[in-house]
């Protein structure tokens, strides 16, 4: 893997559709083919690029969900109401359609095992696709880094790789926290609110010297934890954020 | 933070515009680490704040805000201005 992903120009490879994958009721998971891929390191990107018959052109950039462990490529997009790309990837594209893309992109932030830890991991919403790649990934090596995700969803069936995270419980060292902060299911005990500084604190704690955090959502959520963590000893440095924005789409 | 609140709606993580930056460069540059020019505190792209990823870029410095770096994008056409840059240092490994 080393070596063949963060070199060279990019080029647009034009990519198709083999599956389609149904997560929640507002995100979906397509299964692309694209020669010459290639390979990606977990939390890279794409940039994705549509073009209309009038030749007018959208691009957006998308985590790359799957585990370069997996040999595939599969990217889980939200479909944001006011989006431009997303829907379209969302709803409209099927096996067999292609489209446009450039990549693996990105190379700040990602994590492989060298890069160390404890991991600390905290998404908002669909901020869990390039946290997942990671946790995929340490799940395929058989990693037994400490890992904390601290997960935030609106609604127990808008929690995204719900069953498969599920199955990451059992790993050796892993810890899943859900906070719903919208609906709860019946019989839930888990946290129910935003995440706050209390709630970093419990489920952060001090951090080693080594510690490693990756914060992945929507704007406010993102910059929120990132100095919650300041405020938990977190140094800058050890501290990567990906910010969606509010149109991602 | 602060006087740019109002932006927060359109602040991105450097990281986004790697595939535009590595149109640019010879490799992929997000941990290039660039010096800012305003108040010299060293930064890696992708930990800068990104606006504005239509047109281009424009990549600030997190500590001052300083516009480090700026890139438009017309058709075939890269415009680049890194007046806010004192440096930039990079690997060409692999």
């Amino acid at each position: 893997m080393a070596g063949t992903t963060v070199s060279g120009r990019l080029v647009w490879l034009l990519a198709s559709v083999s599956a389609r994958r149904v997560e929640t009721p507002r995100s979906i998971t397509l299964h692309l083919k694209a020669d010459a891929w290639p390979g990606h390191l977990p939390g890279q990107h794409v940039d994705v690029r549509l073009t209309a018959p009038d030749g007018y052109r959208a691009q957006r950039s998308y985590s790359i969900a799957s585990a370069p462990s997996r040999g595939q490529l599969e990217l889980t997009v939200e479909d944001l109401d006011d989006g431009e790309v997303s829907p379209y990837l969302a709803k409209e594209l099927q096996p067999g359609d292609q489209l446009e893309l450039r990549g693996p992109i990105g190379g700040y932030f990602t994590w492989t095992e060298a890069d160390g830890g404890p991991l600390l991991l905290v998404a908002g919403g669909s901020g869990i696709v390039p946290l997942m790649s990671m946790l995929r990934y340490r799940h395929d090596i058989g990693s037994m880094m400490p890992t904390t995700l601290l997960y935030s969803s609106r609604a127990w069936d808008e929690i995204i790789y719900r069953d498969e995270l599920e199955q990451f419980g059992g790993d050796k060292g892993l810890r899943v926290i859900h906070t719903l902060t919208r609906s709860q299911p019946d019989g839930w005990d888990g946290y129910t609110r935003r995440i706050d500084a209390a709630m970093l604190g419990a489920v952060a704690g001090n951090p080693a010297p080594t510690s490693l955090a990756y914060i992945c959502g929507p704007t406010p959520l993102v910059e929120s934890v990132a100095n919650g963590l300041v405020l938990l000893n977190y140094a800058a440095s050890q501290i990567k954020t990906e910010r969606f924005g509010p149109t991602g789409g | 933070m602060g006087e740019r609140d109002d932006d927060q709606a359109v602040r991105l993580d450097g990281n986004v515009a790697a595939g535009l930056l590595t149109e640019l460069f010879c490799c992929e540059p997000s941990e290039a680490v660039i010096v800012c020019a305003g108040c010299g505190a060293a930064a890696p792209i992708g930990g800068l704040m990104a606006y504005a990823l239509e047109m281009g870029a424009i990549l600030r410095c997190p500590h001052c805000d300083t516009a480090v770096l700026r890139v438009g994008v017309a058709g075939p056409t890269r415009w680049v201005d890194m007046r806010g840059a004192a440096s930039m240092r990079f690997s060409i490994a692999n």
